[in-house]
């Protein structure tokens, strides 16, 4: 068991074992997110409230919800690679930034198509909107910090301490934000006991949810091989898959 | 030997560095009123741009002078550890066998007593200008005093990350006024709260509860950060 980890540590293993893994992830994303998709937007019924609009829901909730999981990810890695000084880890983190400040993105943007039939409003400067713009920044942040200093090691560093603070101060941002100001509507899937969301439309949203999972590993996955590709590059085995034996 | 010892202590350390940044900041006059002439200025630039109107000055004053706090703060930031950095004394000081989470906040205490503390002082004729209304003004300088100490620790982080950068201004913002947002939002809202008779008590405590929170944790990422900068 230890030794898989520790095998997987090590960014040849780790390129070894993903380049197998990738074709799996891949098409059971693609299965998922296809039976989410078909689930959502013809197997449901339309809302009684909001009629056909509220589909959207199949995209934006799961992304709102990854926007907040790669964060946390991309700081546990942050954190593993800033105290074990794994290599890995550090890839991983770096990889997560982009994909995480994605899906931030798309769940803003389709918040904010949603909000103009609900609200009569693209936006509006509600606690979850404002949270969520933040929570941009701070990536952009990362990224920023990542694109600014050259040396990749320097910079996995840095950018783990930012994405740590980042993480302390999410929970502060989001509480301040939403005692400022609160017009979203609030949580309907993750009261256990009663969800207030019918099982026609839950199943497909946590079909949704696990295939944007999914997705996140794969392409994490894929980044990740790159990156490694390009932070390895002086070692004798990249060079070996460059010459293509 | 007692005296000795005593001369050791991480106490004297933390003086002496405290005093040192202190010198410094007053040898460099010049530098030491930019901070401060930002504040007035951006300060003055609203009721020019937006509306000379008493009323409509009082019901955002609030917000145009905790903004312009916290850009002057971010204004003289960089001034933090570059020229520490530039002249190799943050090696020296990262270096000592001193534990370097106190010596980052005896250089940030002396960063906000020469930054902060002016721009408290000058609130109180800037509240008068910007028209904030009477009752309001004891809060305004209270969060303000608050809440400039919050901003010099976490802005001391985002330093320490880019200090090691050729172009780290822009960056530098794009770091930290992310991280401001709790604190300008309990700020401006404690004052418009006083303004309306409202009891700001929460208020202050959260600002009270982020300043220990930063006090506690910020020196240790800035710490952290310097260490990573620097190598």
């Amino acid at each position: 068991m230890w030794t898989f980890f520790h095998k997987l540590g090590s960014p040849r293993h780790f390129y070894r074992i993903s380049g197998r893994l990738l074709p799996w992830l891949g098409w059971l994303t693609a299965l998922l997110m296809a039976g989410g998709l078909y689930g959502g937007l013809v197997l449901a019924p339309p809302d009684y409230q909001q009629g056909e609009s509220y589909r959207i829901i199949f995209i934006h909730v799961p992304s709102a919800w990854m926007s907040l999981f790669v964060y946390v990810v991309m700081a546990a890695a942050g954190a593993i690679g800033l105290v074990w000084h794994m290599k890995l880890a550090d890839v991983v983190a770096a990889a997560s930034a982009p994909i995480g400040a994605s899906f931030t993105f798309l769940a803003l943007v389709t918040g904010s198509l949603w909000g103009k039939p609900m609200w009569g409003t693209y936006w509006v400067w509600d606690a979850r909107l404002t949270s969520e713009l933040v929570l941009l920044f701070l990536y952009f942040g990362v990224i920023g910090l990542h694109a600014a200093i050259d040396d990749k090691r320097t910079a996995s560093r840095a950018a783990a301490v930012l994405a740590l603070v980042g993480v302390v101060n999410i929970p502060i941002i989001h509480y301040s934000v939403e005692w400022w100001s609160t017009l979203h509507q609030g949580p309907t899937v993750t009261k256990i006991d009663a969800p207030s969301i019918h099982v026609s439309m839950l199943v497909p949203l946590v079909t949704m949810a696990l295939a944007f999972k999914l997705y996140y590993a794969t392409v994490l996955l894929m980044r990740a091989r790159t990156e490694v590709l390009e932070r390895e590059r002086a070692s004798a085995w990249v060079r070996e898959l460059a010459r293509g034996t | 030997m007692n005296d000795r010892a005593q001369n050791h202590s991480l106490g004297h350390a933390f003086l002496v560095l405290l005093k040192r940044d202190l010198l410094l900041a007053v040898r460099n006059r010049g530098e030491l009123a930019n901070p401060l002439l930002f504040y007035f200025i951006v300060a003055t630039l609203f009721p020019l741009g937006v509306t000379s109107d008493p009323q409509t000055l009082a019901t955002m004053a609030a917000g145009v002078l905790w903004i312009a706090a916290l850009l002057a703060t971010l204004l003289s930031l960089d001034n933090l550890f570059r020229s520490d950095f530039d002249d190799g004394s943050l090696e020296l000081i990262m270096l000592s066998p001193y534990p370097s989470t106190v010596l980052v906040l005896a250089k940030v205490l002396a960063h906000w007593l020469v930054t902060g503390l002016p721009l408290l002082l000058a609130t109180p004729l800037l509240a008068v200008l910007m028209a904030v209304p009477d009752d309001a003004r004891g809060t305004l300088w209270l969060t303000l005093a608050l809440g400039t100490p919050v901003l010099s620790l976490v802005g001391a982080i985002g330093v320490a990350l880019t200090v090691g950068l050729r172009r780290g201004g822009a960056l530098l913002s794009l770091l930290i006024l992310p991280l401001y947002v709790p604190v300008l939002i309990f700020g401006a809202n404690a004052v418009g709260a006083s303004a309306a008779g409202l009891p700001v008590t929460g208020q202050l405590y959260m600002l009270s509860a982020f300043l220990i929170l930063a006090l506690s944790l910020a020196p240790l990422a800035t710490a952290a950060a310097l260490r990573i900068s620097i190598d």
